[in-house]
C-alpha cells in the first residue's frame, strides 16, 4: 500500500511534465497540422531560464514565471522568422529547419549555462519533511507541481472552450482558410499558438528544474515521450494528452518496480498497439493521418 | 538528345569517375584522400538509400540511422561473438537490417508525412536505447570496443588500408547502380506514382502498402551495408551510429545534394563530410554550425546543390538553342 502512493506520486509528476509538453505539441499540430520538432528544445529552454532566474532572485515563483514567459516569447519569434516560412513546404523542410534549431539550441545552451549537468536544488520554500499519505512517502513539491500542473490543465481548457480566444482557435483549427475569410487574423493565431505551446513547454520546464538535473540533450528525451503521449491520446487532442500523459507516467514509475529495463519498451509497445489498432488515437478525431 | 544518348553520357560520366577513384591510391599516398573515400562510400550509400524513402517514395524519414547502426552492430556482433568470416557477416548484417525493416516498416508505412517522420524517429530512439542498456551485448554508451576482425577471404585482406579502400570502393559503386537498377525498373516506376498520386495507384489495383513497404525493407538493406562499411573502417561500432544527429545528417545530405539527380545524395555527403572534417577542426560547437548552415540551405536556397548545377546546364542549353 505505502508503496503504491509513493509510485503514484512519482508517475503523477512524470504525467503532470509531460502533459505540459505534450499538450503544446498536440495544440500546435491541432491548428497548423505540423509537429514541432523542436519542442524539447523549448523545455529545455525553460528549464534553464528558470535556473537563472532562481540564481538571481532566489525566488522559485518568479524563476518558473520568467521560464513560462521567457519562452512563450522564444516561441513566437521561432514561428515568426523559421516556421512560418516552412508551412507550404514539404515536411523535408519543416523536419529540416527544427532539426537545425535544435542543433543551435543545444549548442547555446552548452555556451551560456556550460555544458556540464546543472541542477537548481530544491528551494527552501519546499525543504520540508515529506507528507505520509496511507503510509507511503511523498514528498511536499510534488504535490505542488501536481496541482500546479492541474491549475494549468484547468485554465488551458478554460481557455479553449469558454473563451472568444479559445473558439477563434479551434476555428482555426477546424478550417482556416474560412476563418481567414471571416476577417480573423490566422497569421496572428498562429503566432498565438506557438506562443501558448511555448508557455507550457516553458512552464513545464520551469517547475521540473528543482527535480531533474540538467543537460543539452534533456529536451529530446522528453519530445520523444511526447509524442509518444500524443500519439496514443490522439495528434490534436489536449484531453487526449491528458488521458496519455498520466498513462505514460505511471507506467513508467510502477514499470520500474518490476522491470526497470523494459520500461521503455513498454511505452513504445502501447504506441504501437495504438496505431496498429486506433491509428487516431484514443480520443483523436477519425481523420486521415 | 535522344534518350540512349543522354544514357551513354551517364555511363561515360560513371566509368570516368570510377577509373579516377581507382587510380587515387597511385596518385597519391595520403591517407586522408582514401580515408575520405572509405567514409563517403559508407555515408553515400546510406544517403541514396535515403533517398529511396524520401526521393522516390515521398516517405521522409527521420529515423533512417536505426538501420545504420544496426547493420554495424549486427555485422560487428557476428564477426566478434560468432567468429564468422566477412562474407557471411556482411550477409548477416543486411538480413538483420531487413528483418528490422520489416517490422517497423509494416507498422510506419501506413502512416503519412509528418507522423511516418515522427514514428520512424521513435523506433530509432527505441534502437538507440537498447543498444545502450544492452551493455553485456553491445558494450553500451562506450560503444563495442576490441576491434572487429578482418579475417582474410578469398584472398582478400582488409586489414590492409589500401585493400579495404578499394573494397570499400567496390560495394559503394556496386551497391548504387544496383539501387539505380532498382530506381529504374517498373518497381521504381510504381514507387514514383505511389508518391505522386496514391489513390490513383491504389484505383489501378496497385497494393500502395506493399509497394511503401518494399522500399522501407530495401532501403533498411542498404543503409545496412553502409553500417557495415562504416564499421570495418572504425573497426567497431558505436551508438552514435544510431542516434538522431545521424537520421538529421542524412535527411541534410539528401537535400543538400538534391533530391531530384540520382547522385544528389552522394553529393551532399560528400560535401556534408568535408564540412564537418573542417568544423570539427576549428570548433567544438560542431551542433551551432551546422545548425547554422542547414538554416541557410533550408531557407535561403530551398534547393540542393545538383538542381542548381542542372538549372544552370539547362540555362545554358536554352541560350545555345535561342
Amino acid at each position: 500500500m505505502s508503496c503504491i502512493v509513493t509510485q503514484t506520486s512519482a508517475g503523477l509528476i512524470v504525467g503532470a511534465l509531460l502533459f505540459l509538453v505534450a499538450g503544446g505539441l498536440t495544440l500546435i499540430f491541432g491548428v497548423l497540422k505540423i509537429v514541432n520538432f523542436a519542442h524539447g528544445s523549448l523545455y529545455m529552454l525553460g528549464a534553464y531560464l528558470a535556473l537563472s532566474a532562481f540564481r538571481m532572485t532566489d525566488n522559485f515563483f518568479i524563476a518558473v514565471i520568467v521560464a513560462g514567459l521567457g519562452v512563450a516569447l522564444f516561441g513566437v519569434l521561432f514561428e515568426r522568422f523559421l516556421m512560418r516560412r516552412v508551412y507550404n513546404a514539404d515536411v523535408l523542410m519543416q523536419l529540416l529547419v527544427c532539426y537545425a534549431v535544435v542543433l543551435i539550441m543545444d549548442d547555446a545552451v552548452k555556451i551560456i549555462w556550460g555544458a556540464e549537468f546543472q541542477s537548481m536544488g530544491m528551494p527552501a520554500e519546499f525543504q520540508l519533511a515529506p507528507l505520509f499519505i496511507g503510509g507511503g512517502v511523498v514528498p511536499v513539491f510534488y504535490l505542488f507541481l501536481i496541482s500546479a500542473a492541474a491549475v494549468i490543465a484547468i485554465a488551458l481548457w478554460y481557455v479553449l472552450t469558454r473563451t472568444r480566444m479559445g473558439k477563434i482557435v479551434r476555428a482555426a483549427a477546424h478550417n482556416p482558410s474560412m476563418t481567414s475569410v471571416l476577417g480573423l487574423n490566422t497569421s496572428m493565431i498562429y503566432g498565438g499558438v506557438f506562443a501558448i505551446g511555448g508557455l507550457l513547454a516553458g512552464l513545464a520546464g520551469g517547475l521540473a528544474a528543482p527535480v531533474r538535473s540538467m543537460s543539452s540533450g534533456m529536451g529530446f528525451s522528453i519530445l520523444i515521450e511526447s509524442f509518444i503521449v500524443t500519439v496514443i491520446g490522439g495528434m490534436g487532442s489536449v484531453t487526449g494528452a491528458l488521458v496519455g500523459a498520466l498513462m505514460i507516467g505511471l507506467v513508467r514509475s510502477f514499470g520500474s518496480i518490476g522491470f526497470p529495463l523494459f520500461v521503455e519498451g513498454l511505452m513504445f509497445l502501447a504506441m504501437v498497439l495504438i496505431l496498429v489498432f486506433k491509428p487516431s488515437g484514443l480520443l483523436g478525431k477519425e481523420t486521415r493521418i | 538528345m535522344t534518350q540512349s544518348a543522354s544514357f551513354k553520357r551517364e555511363w561515360l560520366w560513371v566509368i570516368a569517375v570510377v577509373l579516377l577513384l581507382l587510380a587515387l591510391p597511385s596518385l597519391t599516398s595520403s591517407r586522408t584522400a582514401q580515408d575520405f573515400v572509405v567514409r563517403l562510400a559508407a555515408y553515400g550509400i546510406f544517403a541514396s538509400s535515403l533517398n529511396i524513402l524520401v526521393g522516390y517514395g515521398g516517405m521522409v524519414s527521420f529515423g533512417h540511422a536505426m538501420f545504420f547502426g544496426g547493420g554495424s552492430y549486427a555485422f560487428s556482433l557476428l564477426m566478434q561473438k560468432a567468429g564468422t568470416s566477412i562474407p557471411v557477416g556482411i550477409v548477416g548484417g543486411v538480413l538483420f537490417c531487413a528483418l528490422l525493416g520489416l517490422v517497423v516498416g509494416a507498422i510506419c508505412v501506413r502512416l503519412k508525412e509528418i507522423y511516418f517522420s515522427f514514428i520512424t524517429l521513435a523506433f530509432q530512439m527505441l534502437v538507440h536505447s537498447v543498444i545502450l542498456t544492452w551493455t553485456s551485448l553491445t558494450g553500451g554508451d562506450q560503444g563495442l570496443m576490441g576491434g572487429i576482425p578482418r579475417r582474410e577471404f578469398w584472398g582478400i585482406n582488409l586489414a590492409n588500408n589500401t585493400t579495404l579502400y578499394f573494397f570499400a570502393l567496390a560495394v559503394g559503386v556496386i551497391c548504387l547502380l544496383l539501387m539505380r537498377y532498382i530506381l529504374q525498373s517498373p518497381y521504381g516506376y510504381t514507387l514514383r506514382m505511389v508518391r505522386d498520386n496514391a489513390d490513383r495507384a491504389r484505383f489501378l489495383g496497385i497494393d500502395v502498402w506493399r509497394v511503401k513497404l518494399y522500399a522501407f525493407i530495401l532501403a533498411a538493406s542498404f543503409a545496412g551495408i553502409g553500417g557495415i562499411i562504416m564499421a570495418l573502417f572504425v573497426s567497431g561500432a558505436y551508438p552514435e551510429f544510431s542516434y538522431w544527429t545521424s537520421s538529421g545528417e542524412a535527411v541534410f545530405m539528401i537535400m543538400m545534394g538534391g533530391l531530384h539527380v540520382f547522385v544528389g545524395p552522394v553529393v551532399g555527403a560528400a560535401l556534408l563530410l568535408l564540412f564537418n572534417d573542417v568544423i570539427s577542426r576549428n570548433t567544438e560547437f560542431h551542433g551551432l554550425a551546422l545548425g547554422i548552415v542547414v538554416l541557410v540551405f533550408a531557407l535561403g536556397f530551398k534547393r540542393g546543390i545538383t538542381d542548381f548545377v542542372l538549372q544552370a546546364f539547362s540555362k545554358l542549353k536554352q541560350k545555345r538553342t535561342a
